[in-house]
This record gives structure tokens, sequence and C-alpha cells, in this order.
């Protein structure tokens, strides 16, 4: 599992692909990359818990859910999130999942750009031989 | 790519290049920055093209670039009955836009007080990730500001009155809706008024220039008299509020378009009906965000009022501190064009652009009335912005509308790359630019050499004609989100 920037796919905003061996190390790939754009992931320690429980119509959709409900965590209750247990049901288009992290510190965190919000522009989970890959846009 | 040149500046692509296109798009832009324009821009201009009730063209502004749904820089008018509204066509961060004040000071007396303004200012404007503004609100008080926009501002002592009649439709749009928005939206935005934001958010204070071509008169009309004469600019949007409300149409959208059986070609196009259910809730959740960006900028000006005021040691009225205009540049409105000789109503989705009403449009009034309104262009931290009026010609051409700033050309990831935070900061020190940012990696990613040419972008939209040159406006000290 992991992520890469991708660095010409736009221009003004944050481009990743990421990678996972199954669907929920692919969402967890994503909730760093997201919150990679924004501060020096390893300085964000596992300290508070937030719960997410959330569905979708599609896997895709439930990713850019996912995304959504970290960003606006992130916003209403001030917390940067750096690892997360996840639980996906790829039936029912569900997960619930446990994001961890702390409050923001801008002494701490080293901190670098504001996330506004995940996108679907050509998002598409794929399937290959080694597990699941999928491009994803944040908007900045 | 099939493309012709219509006229000088303004390319055309036929419908014939991509199929489901309903209108030709169309690009204002000299041959070089058609040359070097990003693919993605021609893409997602061309989706823009194929949406349900456009009208005329789908046009692009000479700062495009690779956004996701529309470009940035794209505007299309939708027919009211036929035509759809977008989120995609209005971004996330809805009334993103600019504003600009003038002052009475000259170059010469704020330069020794510059580093104790930005740090006044630093400290009173939060900028960065997460920060909390000073103004606490509860729900009604910030449902007052969804409806009441700047005027909420003026009744609780952050306006002047005179300051109303300078910013787009005196910083109240009709048709809010509190209801339509989610309580995730009012929580994410709650504390954040009066603070400038992230990415390309910025606060600047600025020297006045007048290059070749720049219209004197209407600049002394203005308040824009004299080179090194001192201005203010801000840019920055509705912060969490905005962007909320972004993310939770765009999501409810698709089952809209399944609703009303709509297709588009990016699913950052999501649209409903304009006057279906859903399309009337955004409009008014997105009006309520508009008014809130109004407010924001409001409150932030304010607040550098203040600190201008204890660094000069006299009351903000003898510093000729008066606002100029504050126009948006992402947001959707309800405005009448000639379509065959008949004014007809359209909804204009303007993304990263800017209105641009000529002399004499009704819905003007006093000084903008007679000189057109005024349009600010914010360009890169290190190469200046602009301030130019509207046309008669933008409302005949491009629905009222021109460019909103310089445009990228190169993505965040690679300019951080070019050089560190740090580095520039001490670069743009010796070009004599005073910068303090809430962040070194946000800054390395604004390099001026992260953007096209404003000078290049401004000479081709005031050729063609569709805004006029007044003012240069170059930074002397800058505050980053």
């Amino acid at each position: 599992m992991g992520f890469r920037i991708l660095e010409d796919i736009v221009s003004g905003d944050f481009a990743f692909e990421a990678f996972g061996e199954t669907l929920e190390d692919l969402f967890s790939s994503c909730g760093e990359a997201c919150f990679s754009a924004m501060a020096e992931l390893s300085k964000v320690e596992p300290r508070i818990d937030h719960s997410i429980d959330i569905s979708a119509d599609s896997i895709d959709d439930l990713l850019v859910g996912f995304l959504s409900e970290l960003i606006y965590l992130k916003d209403a209750e001030k917390v940067f999130f750096s690892r997360f247990d996840i639980k996906i049901d790829n039936v029912k288009n569900s997960l619930i999942a446990v994001a961890r992290g702390e409050r923001i510190d801008y002494n701490k965190h080293e901190i670098k750009v504001d996330v506004k919000a995940a996108t679907y522009h050509g998002l598409e989970i794929k399937r290959h031989e080694k597990g699941f890959k999928v491009r994803v846009i944040l908007d900045l | 790519m099939e493309r012709k040149k219509v006229a000088e500046n303004i390319w055309e692509i036929p419908v014939s290049h991509k199929q489901g296109m309903r209108v030709p798009a169309r690009i204002v832009a000299s041959d070089n920055l058609m040359n070097n324009m990003d693919e993605g821009v021609i893409n997602q201009i061309t989706n823009v093209a194929c949406l349900p009730g456009i009208k005329g063209y789908a046009w692009c502004m000479p700062d495009g670039h690779h956004g996701y749904g529309f470009p940035i820089g794209g505007v299309a008018a939708f027919d009211t009955e036929k035509g759809i509204i977008s989120p995609g066509g209005i971004g996330f961060d809805i009334n993103c836009g600019v504003r600009m004040m003038s002052t009475n000071l000259t170059e010469e007396e704020v330069r020794p007080k510059l580093r104790q303004l930005i740090d006044g200012i630093f400290s009173s404007v939060p900028a960065g990730v997460g920060k909390s503004g000073f103004v606490r609100l509860n729900r009604k008080s910030f449902e007052d500001i969804m409806t009441s926009g700047a005027t909420w501002c003026h009744k609780n002592g952050y306006a002047f009155e005179s300051d109303l009649d300078h910013i787009e439709q005196r910083g109240k749009i009709p048709g809010a809706d509190p209801s339509a928005v989610s309580d995730k939206a009012f929580k994410r935005g709650v504390d954040q008024m009066g603070t400038l934001g992230s990415g390309n958010h910025y606060l600047e204070i600025q020297t006045v220039r007048f290059d070749e071509g720049c219209d004197r008169d209407i600049a002394e009309k203005l308040g824009v008299r004299e080179p090194g004469q001192i201005v203010i600019m801000i840019h920055c949007g509705s912060r969490g509020f905005g962007h909320q409300i972004g993310t939770d149409y765009l999501q409810s959208f698709g089952g809209a378009m399944q609703k009303y059986g709509i297709k588009t070609n990016d699913r950052e196009l999501a649209c409903a009906p304009i006057g279906s259910p859903e399309g009337k809730a955004y409009f008014g959740a997105m009006a309520c965000a508009a008014n809130t960006a109004f407010a924001n900028r409001q409150v932030i000006t304010d607040s550098i009022r203040k600190c201008f005021s204890k660094a000069f040691e006299k009351p903000v009225d003898r510093l000729g501190m008066s606002l100029i205009y504050d126009v948006a540049h992402n947001i959707a409105k309800f405005e009448k064009y000639d379509f065959n000789g008949k004014l007809t109503p359209v909804l204009v989705h303007r993304k990263g652009a800017t209105r641009a009403f000529g002399p004499g449009n009704p819905e003007l009034s006093g000084l903008f009335r007679e000189i057109g309104q005024p349009v600010l262009v914010g360009g890169s931290m290190q190469t200046g912005s602009y301030l130019l009026v509207g046309t008669k010609k933008a409302e005949q051409l491009t629905f009222g509308s021109t460019l909103h700033g310089a445009g990228r050309v190169m993505s965040r990831s690679r300019a951080k790359r070019q050089i560190r935070g740090s580095n520039l900061q001490q670069i743009m020190e010796k070009e004599g630019i005073i910068v303090k940012a809430a962040s070194f990696a946000g800054l390395a990613e604004e390099a001026g050499f992260a953007y096209k040419d404003v000078s290049e972008v401004v000479k081709v939209v005031d050729k063609v004609g569709i805004s006029k040159k007044v003012a240069r406006l170059l930074p002397l000290a800058n505050i980053k989100g």
C-alpha cells in the first residue's frame, strides 16, 4: 500500500495515485495522501479517535465520501489524521472506520496547504493482479 | 485538435470536435497563450459545451487552466427553462473573489512601517489550515450572515455604509436559503469568519503603477491617483462553509442526474435543472456561501483598517481607506443578455472568471454606471496585479465576463521542487517584497514562475475589448495563507 504524488495532472490542485492490496488498504492510503498534502504526516500522532460510518451508491462514491468526511472533520474538529482502521462492505458499499490523529498544531505538524474537497474528477478504483489502485484529485 | 482563429485573440472549437457538443467552445488567447494552453482546458471547455441548455458559446478566458468539471477561466450561460446549474461550474470555493481598498498613503510613507503592518495584520487575520477567526457566531447570527452578507457587517460595526456601494450587488445576493445548508456546512464554517484560508489566497499591500495604455482618468475617478500610492488587495472566499456546500451538492446531484436523465462527460459536472427542487436548493445554498464570502472579506477589511490606524496613529477616515471594489470570480448569477434581438434571462456560471459589466449597465449604479464595473485581477505574489474595468463589448461577447488572475502554468508539486519557501522569501525580500506565510511549503507553490505572465493575459482581454486596463499594482508586502 502507499501513494505517489502525480506532478502534472492538474496545476492548481493535488493529484495522487494510491495503492492497496485490499480495498481497506487502498482507502487508508488515500487518507494518508490527503493529510500529507496538509501536514508532515510522520509528525501527526494517533492521540484522538473519530468514528466514521458511511455508505454510498458505489465503491468510487464511497471513497469520495470517506475523504470528504475526513476533510470535514479537519475543519469542524481541527484535527489531522494519520492512521486509519477501516472495514468495508463492498456489497453494500458501506464502511465503518476509526481515524486517528491529533489536534492541528502549527509548532509540530509542519503545516502545508489546506484541502478544500475531494473531487470525482477522473476517479475510478481499478483492480489489478496485486490489489487495487486509484487516481484522486483533491481541490486545494 | 480542430480549432480556428475567428478573430484576433479569439479561437473557436467547433461542435464537430466532440460528440454531444451543443454549442462551439471559444477561447480568448494570444497565439502564444493558445499554443501553450494545456490539453485539459480544451477537453474541459468542450465538456461544458455539451451541457443541457447552454447558450451561445462555452468560453474560456486567457488565464484558463485545467481544473475539474469546468476549466478555471470557464464561463457558460444556461437557459433558465431548459438549462442546468452545476457546482462544478462554480467551484468548491463559492464566491472566491478579490477586493481592493485605496489609501492616501505613499510608498515612501509605508515602506518604513511595512514589517510592523504585516506582523499586525498576520496576527489579526488568521491564515492557513484549520485557523479560527475572532468573530463569535451562533446558528442564528450565522444564518443572518448567509442571507444579508456584507449588510450584517455594517450592522455589526465591521463596515462603513459607503463600503456596501462598492461591492458586487452590495454584498448581498438575493435567493439565499439557509434551510438548504447542511449542519455540516454550518459546523465547518461557523468559526472561520474573518480568516484568509490557504492555497492561492493572500492579502497584499501594493503600490500603484500606470503602464502604457492604462486609463488614468478612470483610475482617478476610482480614487487611484498617483504612481506610488498604496492600495490593499484581498483574495479569499467562503472558506470551509462554501467548500462543504459544494461537497454536499456534488454528492446529491448524482441522484438528481439519474432522476432527470442528464448525462455528463465528467462526474464533476454533476448538475440539476435550474427550476428543479434540487437546482433551486443548490442556488439557495450557493447564495448563502456567496454572502458569507462577502462578509468574510469585509471583516478582514475591518481588521486591516485597524492595523493601519494603529501603525500610523490616525483614525481610518484620515487614511483614505475606501473600498474600490469587491468582485466574485466563482459564482453563478441570473443575468439578461441579447439573443437574436431579444433580452433573455440566463444563469451565467463563472469559475475563475470575473463579471465585467460595462458603462450604462442598469445593474450598476453611480460612478460604476458611468465608467463600468471595476475588475480586480490578482496576479502572482511576485509579479503584480491589475485594476481593469468592464465594457459593453464584454456584455455583447462573453456574457459580461473576463479573466480573474494570471492562471497557473506549473503544478504545485513541481513548483515546490524548484524552490524552497525560505529561499523564495529571501529572493522576494531582495526584490523589495516582504512576505509572511502560514506555511513555507505553501509559499513555494505560489512562486511567480508557476503562473502565466499577468501582463500578457491582461493585454489580451484589453485588446479583445472585454476589459479596459486602468492600473498595475505591484506587491510590497504579502501575507500568504
